[in-house]
């Protein structure tokens, strides 16, 4: 007689192995993970730590129970690249914002990146890009993304955990101010006028650049909805006015308000892009 | 406005009120009052009376907060800071149970929070009808609340009342102030050169004896009384409950929902800094060798997704419908639930919200009927 | 140490205690759906637990959370308690992965169940719609434990696909009952569908009903309650004898957190079963 299977496709099994794949990145997410001190241990101990670069130069062939992708897809390379890593990973996740939204180099987006190669590079025949910085979520079904320049450590452990125990993982879509407040910080925007990006912007980081006087400009990427879920996109059109009239910025501020670290996903982009066309009509 | 107790009320001169945060510390308590910190007031541990924000200045409007030093010797000069007593009371984040798990079995520990006496320095009375709200919600409703209880019990709440109304202030309206109701063990009323001082509990009058100080002059009691009365009479908004809770239930469908939906970010700030607001959510924390899962409560808002949510489904998808739930519960469904309006004038939610929206000027625009609205566009 | 101990050493008894419970039994009821069978680890938690017929309990699986799940058993039994949890969310999914033996957490009961004592004497109808409605079962189970206390029994069941039909057997079961109707209805059917056909108001049209000593029990979708009330009325039952059991997040189960609030009601103390009158003014508002 056969053994009786479980029945959820989320039980995994008891040591996964663990990939973290490199693409168009800084290397702050995978340091990240690096930076986990003890938790690095554990880690180490509920993981089979098979593939990371960054890490050991022990690599270990797929398939791979957990694949973690750190960077956004610049080149055709890396856009081939990713079929392969997607084929050898059961459950793939994004870490950061370049892997979720396309980085800090997706600026490249709305600018000419044949002209950027020829004032770089003596030789740019000799450069291979695309001329866009994409999110992975634009090559391959992603799984799971965790936001953030550079990701939050404790949400990396707790997705972890989730995956671990066989459980969905899931973490808070609200606003950075909800978690500002809870901390007791004074709002930077109400009390000193800074244009802050956190009542649109999706919690996660602890709020710290509030904590710091400072004000957040969205690394975490917009609240709530984007590409799934019940939720809706932040209301970016309501607090970029506020910024242009209540707090005297001119359209290009707000413009560079917006086009930032995620400055390529939707409502981010679409908002700078209105900013855009009214600095134009100006 | 909440009249003139007939306790005996007592005057310490302001040069020896550091003998009011001696006694209190002699008798166990730690002080907290208001303290200067980016910009606003928090509050923070104080040990005398120079670490009170003497001589600032707040000015508060919809959307914007800004303190400033004047050459004025009031010690509580400033009305508020973001934070009203809630936080002390109803922590931002409170762990409620340790749970371990070892060989498929699972024990549970309550984690009580420490019991700590602390004296509160300078809570308004819109505050303390807050607390008040707040203490029928976790100590006299169905349940009682042990975590809020142990905090609570810890307080002993040393109220000023106000003599100077901000731009946002509309307590008089809502009869929570500018004079501290009950609910206080001591109330201050601060002129030029004395402090008032009337207790209002037992724990209160055996501070009161311990201070240096001596019955109050009608002088002084009635230029306490003139300026309590002038600063009910200096606000300028006002909140129009007559109709409540049903004119806002009707309101459902009001074209205005739309209006400020569009204004509204869904932040939640409204909700973090108001007195009453008691939404939270039950975080799980399990650690990565799954043997130990800690369980906190947080501070949540009903202007979030998550809120809403059930079986993959939002009941209250839009900005607009987030906010209708709001509005319409802090005015119009608290009464049917707890007796009372769930708004007490404090004004914070005016003052934090980033873009400013004013709900003593969205509730008459909500509650004016469609022919109202016509007539008014003609004439414009 | 026992948890009871610690629940005594707080002078305060703590509404968010937890108390773990066993698995003794698991009833796999369909595909996606099962009854776990739970007592308390506690001895003294199993004596003194008592419930009415529809309160609910949050069921806690460790390093999840928690989820109301309503109690489907016998409340003179209360030594076992049977909740039936259908996989639909992030905690029965998970749920679902245990086996008996394995331990979860029970607080409760909580909320306001079937009005079964009201009922006595009375004919019961009771409209379900939509896949399992696990909180009418138990009730239905209470009423057929004490036939003789009870008049008329009418139970009708609307299902989008035969496919969605759960508890077959149940259903067998009770329409062997005395005085008993079990009609069921499909608006999508197959050919193995040898019910009515139609939405399951359709079904009000087929049943014998006396208003003057009729109560109603409603579970299922909000849009089936709208559009059913009204033909009720009509029939001339009193929107007080009528009571819906309405389904809202609800995070503390205690009215505390906020999140299951229908205007003025808190669904997890006033509810979750509320008399129609009550709500009827709030159902079918949008963003409530």
């Amino acid at each position: 007689m056969s053994e009786t299977k479980r029945d959820s496709q989320l039980v995994t099994p008891i040591r996964p192995t663990l990939a973290v794949f490199k693409f168009a990145s800084c290397d702050g997410c995978q340091l990240s993970i690096l930076n986990l001190e003890d938790d690095l241990l554990a880690l180490g101990q509920a993981l089979d730590i098979a593939y990371f670069p960054e890490a050991s130069s022990e690599m270990r062939e797929g398939p791979y129970d957990i694949a973690l992708v750190e960077g956004s897809i610049t080149t055709p390379e890396d856009a081939h690249r990713i079929l392969s890593v997607r084929k050898q990973a059961t459950w793939l996740m994004t870490i950061g914002a370049c892997a979720t939204a396309g980085g800090i180099q997706a600026l490249r987006n709305w600018g000419d990146v044949e002209a950027f190669k020829r004032t770089v590079y003596p030789s740019p025949q000799y450069i291979q890009s695309l001329s866009t910085s994409t999110p992975i979520s634009e090559h391959i079904h992603v799984d799971f993304e965790l936001w953030g320049c550079p990701i939050n450590k404790a949400q990396l452990l707790r997705v972890i955990t989730d995956l671990l125990a066989g459980v969905q993982p899931r973490l808070p879509t609200h606003s950075v101010c909800i978690e500002c407040k809870r901390r007791g910080n004074v709002c930077v925007m109400v009390a000193k006028g800074i244009p802050c990006l956190g009542p649109v912007t999706r919690t996660g980081c602890g709020a710290i650049c509030p904590s710091m006087g400072r004000d957040c400009y969205g690394c975490f990427g917009p609240a709530e909805g984007l590409h799934e879920g019940p939720g809706l996109p932040p209301n970016t059109a309501s607090l970029a006015k506020e910024f242009h009239q209540g707090l005297r910025l001119i359209p290009v501020e707000v413009l560079r308000r917006f086009r930032g670290i995620n400055g390529s996903v939707r409502p981010f982009r679409e908002e700078s892009q209105a900013w855009e066309q009214n600095d134009r009509d100006r | 406005m909440a009249t003139q107790s007939n306790n005996h009320i007592d005057v310490v001169p302001k040069v020896l009120l550091q003998q009011l945060i001696d006694v209190l510390s002699a008798k166990g308590y730690r002080t907290v009052g208001p303290v200067v910190r980016d910009g606003a007031v928090l509050w923070d541990t104080i040990r005398q009376i120079a670490d009170l924000p003497i001589g600032w200045r707040d000015e508060q409007a919809p959307g914007r907060y800004r303190i400033e030093q004047t050459d004025s010797t009031r010690i509580f000069g400033v009305v508020h800071g973001p934070q009203s007593v809630k936080p002390l009371a109803f922590a931002p984040r409170e762990p409620l149970l340790m749970i371990e798990r070892s060989q498929g079995r699972i024990s549970i520990q309550p984690t009580m929070p420490k019991s700590e006496k602390v004296a509160v320095l300078g809570v308004r009375a819109c505050d303390l009808a807050g607390l008040a709200i707040q203490d029928h919600i976790f100590l006299k409703d169905a349940y009682r609340d042990p975590y809020y209880r142990t905090r609570r019990d810890g307080l002993f709440l040393i109220a000023v009342n106000c003599t100077r109304a901000l731009a946002t202030c509309f307590c008089a309206s809502m009869d929570t102030g500018p004079r501290a109701g009950a609910n206080f063990d001591l109330a201050l009323t601060e002129l030029d050169e004395e402090m008032l001082v009337e207790a209002g509990s037992e724990a209160g009058r055996e501070v009161v004896r311990a201070l240096t100080c001596a019955p109050a002059s009608t002088t002084q009691t009635s230029e306490a009384e003139r300026q309590i009365e002038a600063c009910a009479d200096s606000q300028t908004r006002q909140l129009d409950r007559s109709r409540l809770p049903q004119a806002l239930y009707d309101a459902h469908e009001h074209p205005r929902w739309d209006d400020v939906a569009a204004r509204c970010l869904a932040c939640g700030n409204c909700t973090m800094v108001c007195p009453t607001c008691f939404c939270h959510s039950v975080e799980v924390a399990p650690d990565l060798t799954q043997t130990g899962s800690e369980q906190s409560r947080l501070w949540d808002s009903c202007f979030t997704q998550e809120h809403g949510y059930i079986h993959g489904k939002n009941i209250r998808p839009t900005i607009k419908d987030r906010y209708r739930m709001w509005l319409t519960h802090k005015l119009a469904s608290w009464i049917d639930q707890f007796g009372t309006s769930g708004c007490v004038g404090c004004g914070r939610c005016i003052t934090w919200c980033p873009v400013g929206i004013d709900l003593t000027e969205e509730l008459p625009a909500l509650l004016k009927s469609s022919t109202q609205i016509k007539e008014e566009s003609i004439q414009s | 140490m026992t948890l009871f101990s610690q629940a005594t050493v707080n002078a305060t008894p703590n509404p968010y205690l937890i108390q773990p419970a066993t698995i003794v039994e698991k009833i796999r009821e369909a595909e996606d759906i099962d009854t776990y069978r739970l007592r308390f680890v506690d001895e003294q938690m199993r004596r003194r637990f008592r419930f009415a017929a529809g309160q609910f309990n949050m069921v806690y699986l460790f390093g999840v959370g928690e989820v109301a799940i309503s109690i489907v058993s016998d409340p003179e039994e209360p030594e076992t308690l049977d909740h039936t949890i259908r996989m639909v969310g992030r905690v029965t999914k998970a749920i679902a992965q245990l086996q008996p033996g394995d331990e979860l957490g029970i607080r409760g009961p909580f909320g306001q169940g079937w009005p079964l004592d009201d009922a006595q004497d009375k004919d019961v109808l009771i409209v379900t719609g939509g896949l399992g409605c696990a909180p009418v079962v138990g009730a239905i189970e209470y009423i057929f434990r004490r036939r003789n206390q009870y008049g008329g029994v009418k139970i009708l069941h609307g299902v989008k696909t035969p496919h969605d039909l759960l508890f077959r057997e149940r259903f067998d079961v009770w329409r062997q009952h005395p005085d008993t109707q079990v009609l069921l209805t499909s608006d999508q059917p197959d050919k193995t569908w040898h019910y009515h056909v139609g939405v399951v108001t359709e079904l009000f049209e087929q049943v014998v009903i006396d208003p003057s000593r009729t109560i109603v029990l409603m579970c299922g979708p909000e849009i089936m309650m709208r559009l059913g009330v009204p033909i009720l009325m009509q029939r001339g039952i009193p929107p007080n004898a009528i009571y819906v059991s309405l389904e809202r997040h609800m995070e503390c189960g205690i009215g505390l957190c906020g999140h299951c609030q229908l205007g003025p009601y808190f669904l997890c103390k006033d509810g979750p079963v509320m008399r129609y009158d009550r709500v009827a003014s709030w159902l079918g508002r949008t963003g409530v």
